[in-house]
């Protein structure tokens, strides 16, 4: 039923985004996996669209076009040739699951270039993927976590057991661990990126179960609102969210990818696109922590000094000794995973107490 | 606040939304109209419920518009389903399509923006009762709307004459048509009273459930709503019972899943066993847990074909032209 539904919105989507195309202008085209207007990941995504338009010389320079809540599968596909066909100088494809649909439409496509967001697959030399290190933010939540919290134990609402995801859980106990080594995460899978209804249940179910702290990696503001209302901190999650828990956020992981955009559809533009596999993070600020709200000047500094180590390279959080949940050891002291093991993450640290569903 | 307290809040507000759409939509297909565009009814009832309340400030207000906005929109939906004689089916899954996307361009200016929330009633004395307190007195007004409206609707079919003359139109509309009863008429009225329902879950899940309005938002729980009709075999007091049960699981799970074992270390030794053999269930498989335990009971309730038959409403989904 979903997907009927799905596949009818997209075919209404793609008659509106069909728009004319002037030669003198880039087409930047984007697929989205949800609405532009969840608030989270796919709004991210445009609003990096809209900034490199904006820092391009604006609509009489880079024509945007772009189709959302595009069914990962067979529909991507049908949407992405769809762009591929009209004209899209460059075609952004941010979810993960739109992996080998884009290296199919790639096939046929030599002269258009093709952007994965969060993939590994490059079949072809006019496709690239690029990622954020996410995780790097969700160390500094950690350290926030452990040294705010009087219980010693965070709600962590999770969405699917996905590397990115396990990589997030491991990164946040990690940084609570380093603060206080007895601390404790109560991990809930949602089993959905988007239900603000279940993620505000799953807040609150956390909250009732004794947790001061509530993070998630779920796509809507809901849980910071519950937290809000039951007078507990939480962290935000995709965007800023601060104006849903005005005394209740502590900071937020922001994905920034308007630089990204920027630079590839300039490359575009002056014909220097070339492939490439980028996965960055604090560094080159694709990932920007917003404000530090609601804490003491103590922890502020401790969050910022964290900040500082990570953004300039002398510490990353994935450095040993790090023993896995089952007790043998992952990384030998001052030992840092490769990135390669990070992406296919499928195992806890050791520290969380909750059972991995494979 | 006890923990036991807090288990049952938490259901009690995951289950109204459900309650109410499903019960608007039991008088629906009691008149014999299936109308399946109750996602939509909901999803435009959200965002203008959200929308008002954030404009004047006013939650109350909020409810109205939400519930007349449904009402509105259901409109749609009898004009071409009873008046022009369309598919119901066709039609409604062609409402709930055009809700998802209609509530999403009318709602775009919303997202982002902290909403009006409906406050919870508070009544000195009464309240404060150890509890039963909050559960019976200390709720949001959405919940008290849906179970006067449930027991509203039992005593409407089941007591009252323009009731039975509602389930005689929906078992058959002919034999209605040759009482002179205007069989398109009370349709219509069951179909707007749907649509209020309706807009009235959407309303409590953007100013109750959760206080924002984001695309989509209602995540299926009009697909739900449905479901627990066909679930309740179209008896009123069923609703009920089947959107506390699905509410149950689903709170229930996420319970489970938060339970570190180790916490549970000073239960008797039976219960412990039982707690870790739950414990190890995956989570996706507790995740469908509600949505199993509403096909095993349709199934059961399937079984005994006569009292199926006697349930369901004769004329359902079937269309009504007059003249022919």
């Amino acid at each position: 039923m979903k997907k009927t539904i799905f596949a009818l919105a997209a075919t209404t989507a793609m008659l509106v985004a069909g728009s004319a195309f002037a030669q003198d202008k880039t087409k930047a085209c984007f697929i989205y996996v949800g609405p532009i207007g969840d608030f989270g990941w796919s709004y991210q995504h445009h609003q990096g669209a809209l900034e490199m338009q904006e820092a391009l010389g604006g609509e009489e320079k880079v024509e945007i076009a772009y189709l959302e809540s595009v069914p990962e599968g067979a529909d991507a596909e049908r949407a992405i040739e769809r762009f591929a066909r009209s004209g899209c100088g460059i075609i952004f494809t941010t979810s993960f699951g739109y992996m080998d649909a884009t290296n199919k439409v790639a096939a046929k496509f030599p002269d258009v270039k093709f952007e994965h967001a969060t993939g590994f697959k490059r079949e072809h030399a006019n496709v690239s993927t690029y990622n954020s290190k996410f995780h790097e933010g969700r160390y500094v939540q950690g350290v926030i976590a452990a040294k705010m919290s009087t219980a010693g134990v965070a709600g962590y609402i999770a969405s699917f057991p996905i590397p990115e995801v396990v990589m997030g859980i491991n990164a946040f106990v990690l940084g609570a661990q380093s603060v206080n080594p007895e601390f404790k995460v109560k991990v809930v899978w949602a089993n959905t990126w988007f239900d603000p209804g279940k993620e505000a249940d799953a807040a609150k179910v956390l909250i009732d179960q004794g947790v001061d702290i509530i993070t998630q990696h779920t796509d809507s503001t809901a849980p910071m609102q519950v937290a809000a209302e039951r007078g507990i901190k939480a962290f935000g999650q995709a965007s800023d969210m601060i104006k849903f828990g005005p005394e209740t956020q502590l900071t937020s992981i922001i994905d920034d990818w308007g630089h990204y955009y920027t630079e590839r559809v300039k490359a575009v533009m002056d014909g220097t696109w070339e492939q490439v596999d980028v996965w960055e993070g604090m560094a080159e600020e694709h990932v920007v922590m917003a404000p530090y709200t609601n804490m003491p000047d103590d922890v502020k500094a401790a969050a910022e000094e964290i900040e500082a180590k990570i953004k300039s390279g002398e510490f990353n959080p994935f450095t040993g000794p790090i023993m896995k949940q089952d007790g043998t050891e992952w990384l030998k002291d001052g030992e840092v995973a490769e990135d390669g093991v990070l992406l296919g993450l499928n195992f806890y640290v050791a520290g969380v107490d909750d059972q991995l569903p494979q | 606040m006890g923990m036991a307290e807090a288990i049952l809040l938490t259901i009690a507000t995951a289950a109204t939304p459900l309650l109410l759409a499903a019960i608007g939509e039991l008088v629906v297909e009691r008149s014999g109209v299936l109308n399946l565009g109750v996602e939509g009814m909901m999803l435009m009832g959200a965002v203008t419920a959200f929308g008002v309340a954030l404009m004047t400030g006013n939650a109350w207000l909020g409810v109205v518009a939400g519930a007349l906005a449904g009402l509105l929109f259901s409109l749609f939906f009898g004009v071409l389903a009873l008046t022009l004689v369309t598919n119901q089916v066709a039609t409604g899954l062609a409402l709930t399509l055009l809700g998802i996307g209609l509530s999403g361009m009318i709602g775009v200016a919303f997202v982002g923006q902290p909403g009006v929330k409906l406050e919870a009633i508070f009544i000195p004395g009464l309240t404060e009762l150890p509890l039963v307190g909050r559960l019976f007195f200390g709720q949001d007004p959405m919940f008290y709307i849906s179970i006067l409206l449930t027991a509203g609707v039992m005593w409407f079919l089941f007591r009252t004459r323009a009731g039975l003359t509602l389930r005689s139109v929906g078992d058959s509309h002919s034999s209605a048509h040759a009482l002179g009863i205007k069989v398109i008429a009370i349709r219509y009225m069951a179909v707007m009273f749907g649509g209020a329902c309706a807009g009235l879950a959407g309303a409590q899940l953007s100013l109750v459930y959760t206080t924002q309005w984001i695309e989509n938002m209602t995540a299926g729980r009009g697909w739900i709503a449905l479901a627990l009709v066909v679930f309740a075999s179209w008896r009123p007091w069923r609703v009920l019972a089947g959107a506390y049960l699905f509410g149950a699981i689903t709170i229930a799970q996420l319970h489970i899943q938060a339970t570190n074992l180790a916490d549970l270390a000073s239960l008797p030794g039976p219960l412990f066993w039982f707690a870790g053999l739950v414990k190890s269930v995956p989570s996706q498989f507790l995740s469908a847990l509600p949505y199993l335990a509403t096909v095993i009971v349709l199934v059961l309730i399937s079984r005994n074909r006569r009292l199926t038959m006697m349930n369901t409403p004769a004329s359902l989904g079937r269309p009504f032209v007059p003249d022919r």
